[in-house]
Order: C-alpha cells, then sequence, then structure tokens
C-alpha cells in the first residue's frame, strides 16, 4: 500500500508477508452503518413528517442515505488498512486511513494475548486478538479474524512469546 | 502494630465517636480509650504471630493469627532491600525492612517493625546472603554522590507554575474582595489548596533526599516525617524524565525522575505496576549528570531536530522538539514553556509506533515514537520527514532487539 505522498507503510513483500482480517469483518461494519442509517432515516423523517413537515422530512432522510453512501466507500479503505504480519522476531501492526498507525511489538515484550468477542462480533463469528506489553501505551489490537485464525495466531504468539522472553 | 493500628483506630474512632456522642450528647473520653487499646492490641497480636527466618538460601515469612500465610523468597531472587520507617514507627524507634524481589510471581516480603539498629543489621545480613556471601559480611560502603539542597527544594517549590498561578489567584480574590466584597470561582480556591497541599506532601518525601553509590545500585534515602531507604538497582529503570519549568531555567535547574518496574503486578495476567520516583528533586546540571552517566553511562546523546515545515503543526513547542538515539539510548525533548526530556534505555523498550496524522501527512511527515513500561514513558521523534521516520522504524525494531540481548546477557552472565 502506497500513500499520496509516496512514503509506504509496508516494507519489501518478499520479506513480509502481510495478512488481513477476514472479508467479514467489513460485512459487520457495513451492517452496522446501513442498521443505524435506517433509524436515523427513519426516526428524521418520523419527527419532521408528524408535523407536517413531510418535504423536509424526505430531504433530511435522502440525506442520511447520501451520507451512508459516502460512509461505506470509507469503511472499504478503513478494511483494506487493517493489516498484521508476523516477523521473525516481532509482530507488525498497521491500520488507519486518516490517522495511519504501524506498530511494531517484540515478541519477547508480550506480557498476554486476549481473544475476545462482542455479542455483534459472534453473530458474525469473529473474534479480536488483543496483544498486551508492560507498557499502558501499547494498543495492538486485531480486530475481525475467524475463530481458526485467532486461535491459531493466539497460540503462535504465546509460543513465541515464551521461547522469545525478555522480562521486563 | 502502627500500619494495622492507623486503619483500624481511625475507622472504628469515628463510627464510636460518632454513635456514642449522638446518643449522649456530651463526649465520652474512656469509649476513645477502649477503642484505642483494642487497636493497640490487635496490632500487637499480629507482631507478635509474624515470624521470619532464613533457612539454607531461602527467607520464610509467616504472618496471620486466624488465617496464617507463609511467603517463602529464594535470596537469590532478591533485588533490593529496603528500609522503611513510617513517622509513628520512627518515634518508636522502629523501622521494617521490606524485601523486594524481581521477575514474575514471589513478591514482597515484609519484616514489620524491628528496632532501626536490628533491622539494618538484617538488613545487612539480607544484602550479603542474597549476594551468596556469608550472613556476616559487613556492609558494603557506598560513595555519597549528591545530596538535595532542603531550602532549594522549598524556594524551586515555590517558583512553580502552580505555586505562582494560585499566589497570583488568591490575591486576585484579596483585591476582588476588599472593593467588591465578592469572592469569585471560590470552588477554584478549593482546588488549589488540594493541589497546594500535593506538592507540600511532595517537599516532606523528597525532604532531604540523598544519593549514594553501593555496588547493588544506588542508594537513595528520602523523607522528612516518614523516611526511606532504598536501593535501585539500574536495571530497574525502565525510563527517565528530566524537567526544567520556565522560571527554573532562568537558575539552570532541573528535576530527574526515573520510572522503576514496581513490586508486585494488582492481578495475575495483568502488566506489572511501575513506580514513579524522583532521584534528584531539584538541582543544577552537573548534578544531573552525573547521575545519568551513573544510571546509563552517558550524560545524553546527540539529538536532531525535525523539519522547520513542522512548525505548522506545533507552533508552541516547536523550539523545544528534538530527538536521537545512539544505539542503546534513546532520548527526546519536548514542551511549551517548561522543557521535559524523555530518556528510555532501548533495551526497555516495550513496542515501536508509527503514527501520521491527516496535519503530518500533508506536510509529508510522521511521528514515531517508542515506548517502555507504565504511563507517559515514550520518547517521541516529534514531525519527522515520513521517509526517515519510517526508516526510524526498522532501525530502532534492530536496534532494540540487539540492546534487548545484550541486557539479558548480562542478566544470564549475573545469575551464574
Amino acid at each position: 500500500m502506497v500513500t499520496e505522498t509516496g512514503t509506504s507503510l509496508v516494507g519489501s513483500p518478499a520479506e513480509e508477508r502481510w495478512l488481513s482480517p477476514s472479508r467479514r469483518l467489513l460485512t459487520m461494519r457495513r451492517v452496522e452503518l446501513g442498521v443505524a442509517a435506517v433509524i436515523a432515516a427513519a426516526a428524521a423523517f418520523a419527527a419532521l413528517a408528524a408535523n407536517g413537515l413531510v418535504v423536509l422530512g424526505g430531504i433530511c432522510a435522502a440525506a442520511v442515505v447520501v451520507l451512508t453512501v459516502l460512509g461505506d466507500r470509507l469503511l472499504g479503505r478503513r478494511y483494506r488498512s487493517w493489516g498484521y504480519c508476523e516477523r521473525s522476531a516481532d509482530l507488525l501492526v498497521r491500520r488507519g486511513v486518516m490517522f495511519q498507525r504501524l506498530t511494531v511489538v517484540p515478541y519477547g515484550r508480550m506480557q498476554l494475548v486476549d481473544v475476545t468477542a462482542g455479542a455483534i462480533e459472534r453473530t458474525f463469528g469473529l473474534q479480536t486478538v488483543v496483544l498486551h506489553t508492560a507498557a499502558a501505551a501499547t494498543d495492538a489490537r486485531i480486530p475481525g479474524l475467524q475463530p481458526d485464525e485467532a486461535t491459531r495466531l493466539r497460540d503462535r504468539l504465546a509460543a513465541l512469546g515464551e521461547t522469545q522472553a525478555a522480562g521486563i | 502494630m502502627v500500619r494495622l493500628g492507623r486503619a483500624v483506630i481511625g475507622l472504628v474512632y469515628i463510627a464510636g465517636s460518632a454513635l456514642l456522642q449522638s446518643r449522649s450528647g456530651h463526649p465520652n473520653y474512656w469509649v476513645d480509650a477502649v477503642i484505642v487499646a483494642v487497636g493497640v492490641v490487635a496490632g500487637v497480636i499480629s507482631w507478635a504471630v509474624t515470624t521470619w527466618s532464613v533457612d539454607g538460601s531461602i527467607l520464610q515469612v509467616s504472618t496471620g493469627l486466624i488465617r496464617r500465610k507463609v511467603v517463602r523468597l529464594p535470596l537469590s531472587r532478591v533485588q533490593a532491600v529496603d528500609l522503611v520507617e513510617p513517622w509513628l514507627a520512627r518515634v518508636l524507634g522502629l523501622a521494617e525492612v521490606r524485601v523486594r524481589t524481581g521477575g514474575g510471581g514471589g513478591g514482597d516480603a515484609r519484616l514489620q517493625y524491628l528496632s532501626v539498629s536490628h533491622a539494618q543489621a538484617v538488613r545487612t545480613a539480607l544484602v550479603a546472603l542474597a549476594h551468596g556471601l556469608p550472613g556476616s559480611t559487613p556492609e558494603a560502603v557506598d560513595r555519597p554522590l549528591v545530596k538535595v539542597d532542603n531550602g532549594l527544594l522549598v524556594l524551586s517549590t515555590l517558583l512553580t507554575g502552580r505555586v505562582l498561578s494560585s499566589v497570583a489567584f488568591v490575591g486576585l480574590e484579596v483585591v476582588l474582595f476588599t472593593i467588591h466584597q465578592t469572592v469569585v470561582a471560590s470552588s477554584l480556591l478549593l482546588y488549589m489548596f488540594a493541589s497546594l497541599s500535593a506538592l507540600g506532601r511532595r517537599i516532606a518525601n523528597e525532604w532531604g533526599l540523598a544519593v549514594s553509590e553501593s555496588p547493588d545500585g544506588l542508594r537513595v534515602k528520602t523523607g522528612l516525617g516518614s523516611r526511606v531507604r532504598e536501593t535501585i538497582p539500574p536495571n530497574r529503570i525502565q525510563a527517565l524524565h528530566q524537567l526544567e519549568p520556565l522560571f527554573w531555567r532562568a537558575f539552570g535547574w532541573q528535576r530527574l525522575e526515573i520510572h522503576l518496574a514496581g513490586g508486585v503486578a494488582r492481578r495475575r495476567n495483568q502488566p506489572r505496576a511501575v513506580v514513579r520516583r524522583a532521584l534528584l528533586p531539584v538541582g543544577h546540571r552537573p548534578e544531573c549528570d552525573l547521575l545519568l552517566s551513573r544510571l546509563l553511562g552517558r550524560t545524553g546523546v546527540a539529538l536532531t531536530t525535525p523539519p522547520s515545515r513542522g512548525r505548522v503543526r506545533s507552533p508552541f513547542s516547536f523550539h523545544f522538539l528534538a530527538a536521537g538515539h545512539d544505539g542503546w539510548v534513546a532520548m527526546s525533548t519536548s514542551g511549551r514553556l517548561s522543557r521535559r526530556t524523555e530518556i528510555i534505555p532501548l533495551a526497555k523498550v516495550q513496542s515501536i509506533h508509527y503514527v501520521q496524522g491527516p496535519i503530518l501527512r500533508a506536510l509529508r511527515l510522521a511521528t514515531v515514537r517508542v515506548v517502555a513500561a507504565g504511563r507517559d514513558t515514550s520518547v517521541s521523534w516529534r514531525q519527522w520527514d515520513a521517509f526517515e521516520a519510517r526508516k526510524l522504524v526498522d532501525e530502532l525494531t534492530a536496534a532494540c532487539a540487539a540492546a534487548r540481548q545484550y541486557d539479558l546477557a548480562q542478566v544470564v552472565r549475573a545469575d551464574k
């Protein structure tokens, strides 16, 4: 992925194999956005139509739909920005469209690996892997993984953390 | 006794006396006496049932009358042996010996309340045993490094922004009151009182702070009422801060703080607590440099400044932005009026971050950050050239791995 300024967050593809979250994460985000948009449009239309402003209500509802379509494009870009790469000594996580971030966490620094799944994530069969180090500011989070991939990553990270443990 | 006494007496006293006074209408002193006596007896019992012994290379401490708790510490795991004297204990000529261990599990062992001379003897013996020497080995001589000037400590605290703004605000209130007989924003006064009393506590904690050097690390002795004598092994230090508030810079004063890998994690599976401590509450550059060179083997690293187009992003702090690393230590400066210098040994880095927001992207800039254990512990290359910043991430990744490997090899050698 090359940004507008020509600076690549990603090193040479030959040495780094980047993986991305499941496509279902994008579906999940789209459904979330869609449900929120439908509720917002219906509420705006109902509130205005009840006061006799049917035309204004229609315009508002249409505006919500337009915003949703634009938001959907952003969701696609945001989904594609997520990526993680397991190198020999550290894990790379990249994310963000407006605020682009790249995080490097050495395996030896991992204190624990959390696998979580919220109510919405569970309906889509997805899980989030979170890495914790002794630093409060380390937020290496990989959302939208399919259960078998989450389990594989968790076990691999735990094993690597064990063999390369460096203490504090 | 002292520890248990305070909490129990405080709680029971307030509840009991309030209850009784509301019933009889006048204070009833013998109830107070009974409550104090109960607290004292409970304290004495808890002290009497605490026993400890050294069996070969293991220190065993057992406490508790009803629920016995036994802590066993292998002496080879002991990182430091500290002496703590809360003010009440000091009045009674008592001290607590606190044995700190490194690594996961375990935790601290507290030998609560021995006489001061006995506590010192115990401390010396434990340190010797921890180093695999016979318990009768005399204490290693330590060499004084720096001692804080108490007058300067008070004076410099008065010259911080917090105190000066409080004084200005109170002055304004007095003037307003004499002219208009009104008080504005009185809740601010309360906030100020709280913040000033916190500063007062800090002065009391850092009163007469003296640092000396010993074979097992820096020894710090400090405190006005309660006194603490602790040893800081250099490898427990995660990060350092150097602070220079606006008014201090005219006098060349600075404050040096350290973040230490603390004792026990609050819960299992949680990052271990990191404590922040002043090593030099206020002092001049030579004193600060002396401490830095003892802890890091250098007084600083060569810093570079970001490209001037970064001024657009941070117009008020750009003059202080600089950062650099020499393969072992990373250092950066920032701040608007006060200058703040952050230092992290690369061997202690927990993760490396590259961040680029929309403004920085438009300016072809990015920020690189290395983070150590604890809160607010990071060295940042703020507003760096985006291309350089991306290269820096790879450079730092390699440098941190090398520094970590070296540190690990040192620890393994020390264990043998």
